[in-house]
């Protein structure tokens, strides 16, 4: 137990002590799409009836740099350990796979979390979209947070250099985010696409955060929240497997 | 008494390549131990193997009685490892490393100790730098810091001393001496031979994977056949019953390569007889590293 509080707590620091990058940066992101979108759209789009475009947009940026964070940290940091070599300090102690398999997975959720509270908190300053059901917003904050961080594992471990851990991010996970309706609903695009979307596990994270904001969606939440746990917990287990067999970390 | 270090029929290859190949040792505790070779032999993956950083392709290795892989966690508390890399978190200062470290062993409130290894390794003024901003020299003392965090009765420092000044060399020694007559076992890999010989009470030559040579120093030195003995004499030209010998001469001092000691007698005894002094005698005995290039040598051969 220890172990494992440690290893979180390193991996907090981590993230902690280059803030202005890791916490900041992104929030300052993530507020410049909201201004240029909402100033482009505000008046010429209304997704769902009787709310406006920024209303509808701004749950789906929270929840795109919850995602993207948590992504990255795990990613991130994995790369950088075994990149500069002192991942070994991790392997050469008795932390089991399960307890590295945590400690990144939560690290990574609390930083998405950090950013996604960060970049709320900023734009109500501007906009007021109150929360309707805060219980539906957590839930699925916590299940994206823990499927993007467990996705960052497997990314930061298979990667052996930076080039091929930013072509997953460049040519998987970011085509996935925005396509998953952060900026649109998916019912505005022709039924191709909109049955695409239907296999885009990150559109049920979207879908399912915003109906916590706004008390409508696409989709039940209930059946978005079961999609989502369950790819969370298909990808925990592939996860647990790698980690357990040493690939590419104990050769 | 179970042994520090046991390792059963070890093999590892990476495909077709062998780099290491049915390797059988035991260290007891308490011996200072090298692992001798030249670049390549091995030994980095021997010691993987050991710390769990590499998977054995088959045979078994134990610390202090725990398989590495079956009781990983008892294995890993037992053992203290140095890298040879210089590697190092630059998100920390030297103080947070370790108490992370500590950390992950499980041990909380480890300040004393800590205190006490920066002390030893006189980084205690270094405990609040950034590891980014220490020296190499620094950087490697804090490795071996960071190995003891947990005490463990076993400590592997894989070339602690490449590309150390002089006088850390000599101070890392000393620590190291002082741990092992602590009582930690300790084992190490160097390229410096006479460190080793001056160290070490026992030795494993690999090479291309294999253990070549396993003994203490003294045997290994005494079991290389001939050494020499050094003679200046009363005359310049050798007697004719000295011509058939093995010898050379060099600067007026002749040099004679004898197998044992009981042919320095017989030498004596020829000089006595043709009535010629010796002015100077020296006996010279080969050192590990005569030992070694002859045994790299012979597996070369062979």
């Amino acid at each position: 137990m220890i172990g494992f509080y440690t290893l979180f707590y390193k991996e907090l620091l981590r993230f902690w002590k280059v803030s202005f990058q890791t916490i900041l940066a992104p929030i300052l992101s993530s507020l410049l799409y909201l201004l240029i979108f909402s100033h482009v759209l505000e008046t010429r789009i209304q997704v769902f009836q009787g709310i406006a475009y920024t209303s509808f947009l701004i749950p789906g940026l929270v929840m795109m740099s919850v995602m993207q964070n948590a992504f990255a940290n795990s990613s991130s940091s994995l790369i950088q350990s075994k990149i500069s070599g002192n991942l070994v300090f991790i392997l050469l102690s008795p932390l089991s796979y399960l307890e590295i398999f945590l400690a990144y997975v939560w690290a990574s959720v609390v930083r998405g979390l950090l950013v996604g509270l960060g970049v709320y908190a900023v734009t109500m300053i501007l906009y007021e979209v109150p929360v309707q059901f805060p219980l539906w917003v957590l839930l699925f904050a916590m299940a994206g947070s823990m499927l993007l961080s467990t996705l960052g594992i497997i990314a930061g471990i298979w990667s052996e250099k930076f080039d091929q851990l930013a072509a997953f991010q460049n040519f998987i996970i970011l085509p996935l985010t925005f396509l998953s309706g952060v900026f649109y609903s998916i019912y505005s695009l022709p039924s191709i696409w909109q049955h695409l979307s239907h296999l885009n596990p990150f559109f049920y994270i979207v879908d399912g955060f915003r109906y916590g904001f706004l008390g409508t969606s696409d989709i039940s939440p209930y059946y978005s929240l079961s999609v989502v746990i369950s790819c969370a917990a298909g990808v925990s287990w592939l996860t647990l497997w790698i980690l357990k067999s040493g690939y590419k970390i104990r050769h | 008494m179970v042994a520090a270090i046991e390792i059963h029929q070890l093999s590892k290859r990476y495909g077709v390549l062998s780099a290491l190949e049915n390797i059988n040792l035991s260290i007891n505790p308490g011996e200072f131990f090298a692992l001798l070779g030249p670049n390549g032999a091995g030994k980095t993956t021997l010691i993987s193997i050991l710390a769990g950083l590499t998977l054995a392709t088959s045979g078994h290795a134990r610390i202090m009685g725990y398989d590495v892989v079956a009781d990983y966690s008892d294995a890993r508390k037992k053992l203290g490892v140095v890298p040879q890399e210089l590697v190092f978190d630059p998100f920390f200062t030297v103080r947070e490393a370790l108490v992370i470290q500590s950390g992950y062993y499980g041990i909380r409130r480890n300040d004393d100790w800590i205190d006490e290894i920066l002390h030893r390794l006189d980084l205690a003024d270094k405990a609040h730098t950034n590891m980014r901003a220490l020296s190499g020299g620094m950087k490697r003392r804090v490795l071996v810091a960071q190995a003891l965090v947990h005490k463990p009765p076993v400590i592997i420092l894989d070339e602690p001393t490449a590309g150390v000044d002089v006088e850390l060399r000599q101070a890392l020694w000393l620590f190291i001496k002082q741990l092992n007559q602590d009582g930690h076992t300790i084992v190490l890999t160097t390229h410096y031979l006479e460190e080793a010989e001056a160290l070490c009470n026992r030795v494993a030559m690999l090479k291309q994977g294999k253990i070549v040579a396993l003994d203490s120093i003294r045997n290994l030195i005494n079991n290389v056949q001939g050494f020499s003995v050094q003679f200046r004499l009363s005359c310049a030209i050798l007697p004719p019953v000295l011509q058939g010998w093995s010898r050379s001469s060099h600067d007026g001092l002749h040099i004679f390569k004898i197998r044992d000691y009981f042919q320095i007698e017989t030498l004596l005894a020829i000089l006595r007889t043709e009535k010629i002094q010796v002015l100077e005698m020296q006996l010279q005995q080969p050192d590990l590293e005569e030992v070694f290039v002859k045994i790299m040598g012979a597996v070369e051969a062979s």
